[in-house]
């Protein structure tokens, strides 16, 4: 099959394309402005909807208006534009609206910089906005996983009324690398019966809404998110372990920071350091899974981020005490070299 | 195999699509492959860099902290990247606009008046091909003819006529290297 070489974020408008996305809603902001540029010109040749919103509050809410009507919709931004539109993204949990959400993440808080972060991962897997929800996260490392999550995070939304997130960063989102669109055969779904389309014959009007005045009402409806959080915690963690077999010690690192690391492992290696890398797929569910895998034989977790330290307490909560867990991290937009990696998978050996 | 390299200059000279045109015609050959550009808020005129790593491999990180090769089209690239070269690597240099050779003498410098040559040829724009056919012409990471594959590629219907040009320029990139 053909190989193109493309940016990440042109590859992530394609294969949203690709994957029946129909309406894109957004707002620019840099580093991921390619992707609403792309689908601008190619959304409408390709029997799409694009829309740029007068604001990220707006796009946001449109995304509700063309999921509540049963289209595959998506919307994308950077940090500073994701919290903008945590109210609608908590909406449209409550509301049980799939859609694909993209963060292409930089340097923060507030207005922070342009540069790659992994600053949002509090925010991706916590929820996010207000009420108790979560939202798929899933972190691509690669073009070629960025482009085959974008179809997973279309099903994954579909299967289970709920928004996914793709959690990128600014040099996932610039970076060109060859990519296959291959074919993929459509899954098999859930039809969309609740999608306000017209009564259609049937006897009760359907009814989009995330108001339950009754705290009896609300509470049940709480439950049944929860049951279905539970569902997906069991059935959908994914990760990837590299250099694992015969491995003591362990970098955890997702997205381009597992890049980083997995270049820092392969250094190690060659010095007869017995270290592996864990990489999440999934940030939301988190894969605890992989920790169980390892931990007969880990001596200690090095957790690396671009961040001053997030997801280091999931890795915590996976390994619960059972070993050593450290961290190293640059923000603001820095970002840490192989090298850097390397130094701190040598001082985790000292220390354990 | 596995080649580290940083192209960098003025925004303007074409450093990024130097970059993608030899990342490029590297897939074409059934390479790993991996461009990554700087994208700070410069515009024209500001400086500019992108990193390419080609690989037989999986590549482990696109991030480059020790290139084999750097491609210096004005002085600023010079100063800020010769620094991070690996020993024993090589620094190509745009002479036209460097007057100052790098004080390292563990690297290869290769001097090539590329702005010189493309002017002599009859459009400045080239200069970046001549620093690649100087690449090309040194490392023999890809073919020449797969790079005029790629400059085809990149360039869009209406500035097809700019092929040839394109093509003399890397030519006379490789030709200086064997000199």
């Amino acid at each position: 099959m053909e190989k193109v070489l493309m940016k990440g974020n042109e590859a992530l408008a394609e294969a949203a394309i690709r994957a029946g996305c129909k309406c894109f809603f957004g707002y620019p902001i840099t580093p991921q402005s390619e992707l609403p540029a792309y689908l601008a010109r190619e959304m409408p040749k390709r029997g799409g909807v694009f829309l740029q919103a007068e604001s990220e509050v707006a796009a946001i809410n449109m995304v509700y208006g063309a999921a509540g009507a049963g289209v595959r919709v998506m919307t994308s931004s950077s940090s500073p534009g994701i919290s903008l539109k945590q109210e609608g993204i908590s909406y449209l949990c409550g509301a049980e609206l799939p859609c694909v959400i993209v963060n292409i993440m930089r340097g923060g808080p507030g207005l922070g910089d342009i540069q790659p972060a992994q600053s949002d991962y509090f925010q991706a897997t916590r929820g996010g906005g207000h009420g108790d929800y979560r939202t798929i996260v899933l972190a691509p490392a690669s073009v070629q996983e960025l482009v085959d999550l974008v179809y997973d995070a279309f099903d994954l939304a579909d299967k289970y009324r709920n928004p996914v997130l793709i959690l990128g960063d600014g040099i996932l989102g610039q970076m060109m690398e060859p990519v296959v669109f291959k074919e993929r055969p459509a899954k098999e779904l859930p039809p969309k019966t609740w999608a306000t389309t017209g009564k259609m014959g049937r006897q009760k009007s359907n009814v989009i809404n995330s108001l339950y005045l009754d705290p009896v009402k609300l509470e049940e409806h709480n439950r049944k998110l929860f049951k279905k959080y539970q569902e997906i915690e069991q059935k959908e963690a994914r990760y990837e372990i590299l250099n694992g077999d015969d491995a003591e010690y362990f970098v955890v690192a997702y997205g381009i920071c597992a890049r980083i690391a997995h270049a820092a492992v392969e250094m190690a290696r060659e010095e007869g350091i017995k270290v592996g890398l864990i990489r999440p797929i999934t940030l939301w569910p988190y894969p605890k899974k992989a920790f169980e895998e390892v931990l007969p034989r880990a001596k200690a977790f090095l957790t690396v981020e671009l961040s001053c330290g997030q997801m280091v307490e999931d890795v915590k909560l996976s390994v619960e005490g059972r070993a050593p867990v450290y961290f190293y991290g640059r923000t603001g937009g820095m970002v840490p070299t192989a090298e850097e990696i390397f130094e701190e998978i040598k001082k985790m050996r000292g220390l354990s | 195999m596995k080649l580290e390299i940083i192209m960098a200059g003025f925004g303007g000279q074409g450093i990024m699509l130097m970059g993608e045109i030899l990342a490029h015609s590297a897939m074409l050959e059934g390479r790993e492959v991996s461009w990554i550009p700087s994208y700070g808020p410069e515009m024209r005129g500001g400086t500019a860099n992108c990193m390419v790593v080609i690989s037989d491999k999986r590549i482990p990180s696109p991030i480059i902290s020790s290139p084999d090769i750097l491609v210096a089209m004005n002085k600023p690239s010079m100063e800020k990247f010769t620094p991070m070269v690996k020993s024993g690597g090589v620094v190509i240099l745009n002479k036209a606009l460097i007057d100052e050779r790098p004080a390292r003498n563990d690297i290869e410098i290769i001097e090539v008046d590329a702005s010189g040559i493309a002017d002599e040829l009859g459009n400045m724009r080239v200069a970046n091909m001549v620093a690649l056919g100087v690449l090309v012409g040194k490392t023999g990471v890809v073919k020449p003819e797969t790079v005029i594959k790629s400059i085809d590629h990149f360039l869009p219907e209406h500035r097809k006529n700019m092929l040839e040009i394109n093509e003399k320029a890397l030519m006379r990139g490789i030709a200086e290297i064997k000199k």
